[in-house]
């Protein structure tokens, strides 16, 4: 309310007055709400960390957005050699920003170096599954994973880069947070903490990428905490590119036709769960009825095209759709208060029951779901707070109910999220012996093709029993200057190094 | 005046005392800090493990002694959220809140000052009625509010200074502007009063009397003595701009220490939090010695109240 008030305010004061459009220096000027803890990549736990990690440093792998494949990055080829054993090979006249020449020791060195508990990488998940490297010969090098690992391929193409081992061994992870260097299409050339930093085209970078040939030659990224201001600045010229502006807001900037607006799917899934395994001790929710009753209470469809609007997409199974393994064909619990009622009442609950209700964001999407839920007799009392003390809660097994949501990290491959959920750790309520014994399956077997079947299984069974009911999928809006070519992505990792200047 | 110099340092001294109890119990408040650290999917033995590591496991009286200690010679420990020392975090961004706090102050002082001994001269006059309305105005209107709307006129439809940031003083115009705004109504309002009163007074008959020039009047004899509350009053108000830039940081992009408050009390950065209410009240608590001291030595009454 308070944010759309001012917005009208600001559009109000400002249309009539034209904005400076594209760059004449081809610098592109980029906004971001947040500071990032660290600039190393293996220390840094933010969105924004993610996005500038893809910029300064190279991967062995990449993926495809297009056609989901993956490709050579550092490395040309790979393969299984057995089920715990990767071999690369490395594409040799690669060079770091500082003029290090990239071989075979920059890759054992940082695998070995982020392998090791002790150097906190964070999160540990993303490396946890490396046992060690080995170096065959200078452009040869293998990975051994810990126990069967088939979502490696998905983590060597994005959060596990390659840094320069010289340099790395010199200044360590202090300096290679505040003078980062990688082999990138950028280089960081000036870092003001909490401010701004400065990337620079790479004039090196190696033609053979799959990242291409950069067209910016400088990106001035800022951090404006206020959505407000990043509006005003880019009213007024002073920046180029934002993101994760509101809805209503962005109908706005569309309607002014001075900026593009593109509205584009993430793979953070909202979700309601239920205490379904005593873990708060006994709820309503412990009968299946019950469960299938909020279900078929809830109107996500509603929600979705009045509140989300954009690429947003009622979703069913417990994970997001372009995942690997998510198979979308499960049951569905279409909208339908009557069979909730005569759900509830068949469970003994004729009028309804009393719970409170657990959200950490999207107030007003929470109180929709409220107010659907109190439709059929669910009286909710809303229990609103922040993200790390719901969690907390949450993980202590003290919140039967609640509306969360997960992203994913951007990793597209269904054990980033479904197997933190249900497979009996601190998140699950559920703890489904099926359901875990598939999810293990799933997690640990290379054939992509049981994988899918073990994964079908566990969704399906989620599906039936309703442990989760999926919500909808998120989206963003993006909001950049006309003559700016950019094509945002579900993975919400935008990537500037194919942006270009008309 | 040495034994009124010792009881204000020993209340000063007091307070710091107090208020660093208050700012080491924050820690504890919300729940367990080794739970929280421990972070997710930690197991027991993490948890045991951070407790150990951090001293959580020790009586409360010794950590607090220990942290007071570090936090004498500048050791705050390290943020939970960028894994540097607190202090380094806290000396970068500070000098940004001090240039936009003294910016501010300066500001309200050149607007209020004048204002107050105008509308003093003419009570009930025009003037006198438009200072009112900006004072009231001022005390009314949100801070963010009032930000935007300046952003709005003078960033984006004039095009005169920048929106955010913080790299030219260019930058610090608006900022300073809204800062140094909410603090004129009572600057202004108790110049206004003190002038009036001291206007009315025997001495400044009898200076007129003299025939002395009245700018002399009014700026020698009247506004000093009519100061004395004002410089009190001012102290206290850079104290609040210093601890109360949050809003006006945010809003302009300015990379303060009221920024890094409020962003490290969304992230549960304890020792941030801890460091930072310790030196934004010991800077209040020296502001407000500061301001009696001057009262002391503007007006030798108060040395033996």
């Amino acid at each position: 309310m308070r944010s759309s008030l001012l917005a009208a305010a600001i559009f109000a004061v400002a249309l009539p007055f034209p904005v400076m459009a594209g760059s004449d220096d081809n610098s592109l000027k980029i906004a971001f709400t947040r500071e990032m803890d660290t600039l190393n990549p293996f220390l840094n736990t933010t969105r924004e960390g993610v996005i500038l990690s893809r910029h300064v440093w190279d991967g062995l792998l990449h993926r495809d957005q297009a056609t989901g494949e993956y490709v050579g990055n550092l490395a040309t080829s790979w393969a299984w050699i057995d089920d715990t054993t990767l071999e690369f090979t490395l594409r040799e006249g690669v060079t770091f920003h500082n003029g290090e020449p990239f071989n075979a020791d920059d890759v054992v060195y940082t695998m070995n170096f982020v392998a090791d508990p002790e150097n906190g990488v964070n999160p540990q998940r993303n490396v946890s599954w490396i046992k060690e490297a080995v170096k065959i010969d200078d452009f040869t090098v293998r990975i051994l994973t810990d126990g069967p690992f088939p979502a490696a391929l998905e983590f060597l193409s994005g959060p596990v880069v390659v840094l320069p081992d010289t340099y790395f061994a010199e200044v360590g992870p202090e300096g290679m947070a505040t003078a980062p260097i990688g082999s990138g299409p950028y280089e960081v050339t000036e870092s003001v903490p909490g401010e701004s930093l400065t990337l620079t085209r790479f004039a090196d970078y190696h033609a053979g990428s799959p990242k291409g040939t950069a067209s910016i030659d400088t990106i001035i990224w800022r951090t404006i905490p206020e959505a407000n201001t990043r509006i005003a600045e880019m009213l007024s010229g002073g920046l180029d590119w934002i993101w994760q502006v509101p809805a209503d807001q962005a109908d706005r900037l569309a309607a002014t036709g001075r900026y593009n607006v593109v509205n584009e799917s993430t793979m953070r899934i909202g979700y309601l769960y239920f205490d379904a395994s005593d873990r708060h001790g006994e709820t309503p929710f412990d009968d299946l009825r019950v469960r299938q009753a909020v279900s078929h209470a809830v109107n996500r469809q509603a929600i979705v095209d009045n509140l989300l609007k954009g690429a947003s997409e009622v979703v069913h199974s417990a994970c997001f759709p372009s995942q690997f393994g998510c198979d979308t064909t499960v049951t569905r619990y279409e909208y339908d208060p009557e069979k909730a009622k005569a759900l509830l009442a068949e469970a003994g609950y004729p009028d309804g029951f009393e719970i409170p209700f657990v959200a950490y964001r999207n107030r007003d999407y929470a109180e929709a779901m409220m107010a659907d839920l109190a439709n059929v007799g669910i009286r909710t009392s809303l229990d609103y707070k922040k993200y790390a003390a719901t969690r907390d809660q949450i993980q202590a097994g003290e919140v039967p109910f609640a509306f969360m949501t997960w992203g994913s990290y951007s990793i597209n491959d269904i054990s980033a999220i479904t197997s933190i959920f249900f497979k009996g750790g601190i998140d699950d309520y559920a703890r489904d012996p099926e359901v875990i014994g598939a999810l293990d399956t799933g997690d640990t077997v290379t054939d992509p093709e049981v994988r899918r079947a073990a994964y079908s299984q566990a969704l399906n069974r989620i599906a039936d029993q309703a442990y989760w009911l999926p919500l909808f999928s998120y989206n963003s809006n993006y909001v950049f200057d006309l003559d700016l070519n950019f094509t945002p992505t579900p993975d919400e990792i935008p990537t500037f190094y194919n942006a270009s200047w008309q | 005046m040495l034994r009124f110099l010792l009881t204000r340092l020993g209340l000063a001294a007091l307070v710091a005392l107090t208020v660093s109890l208050i700012s080491f119990s924050l820690l504890f408040l919300a729940g367990d800090p080794a739970v929280a650290l421990a972070g997710e999917a930690a197991t027991e033995e993490d948890i045991q493990a951070i407790r150990a590591q951090y001293g959580f496991d020790r009586p409360l009286p010794v950590q607090y002694v220990a942290w007071l200690t570090g936090a004498l010679t500048g050791d705050f420990g390290n943020s939970y959220y960028f894994n540097t020392p607190v202090i380094d975090l806290i000396t970068e961004r500070l000098p940004t809140t001090m240039r936009l706090g003294l910016a501010g102050i300066c500001f309200a002082l050149l607007l209020a000052v004048p204002l107050g001994v105008i509308a003093a001269i003419r009570p009930n006059s025009l003037i006198d009625r438009f200072a009112l309305f900006i004072s009231v105005v001022g005390q009314a209107m949100p801070t963010f509010w009032f930000s935007l709307i300046l952003i709005v006129i003078f960033a984006v439809a004039l095009g005169w200074v920048p929106v955010s940031g913080s790299d030219t003083w260019r930058h610090f115009i608006l900022p300073t502007v809204v800062l140094g705004y909410f603090a004129t109504p009572g600057i202004m309002r108790l110049t206004r009063a003190g002038m009036l009163e001291v206007l009315r007074a025997d001495y400044i008959r009898t200076a007129r009397a003299k025939g002395l020039h009245p700018l002399k009047i009014l700026f020698k004899h009247a506004l000093r003595n009519a100061a004395i509350p004002v410089v009190g009053l001012a102290a206290v108000q850079l104290g609040f701009m210093l601890g109360g830039s949050i809003v006006v940081e945010t809003i302009f992009a300015l990379n303060g220490a009221g920024l890094l408050a409020f962003e490290s009390i969304n992230r549960n950065d304890f020792p941030v939090v801890q460091a930072l209410i310790l030196i934004f009240s010991l800077i209040y608590v020296m502001l407000t010695l500061l301001a009696d001291l001057l009262n002391a030595w503007l007006d030798p009454r108060i040395r033996v109240a």
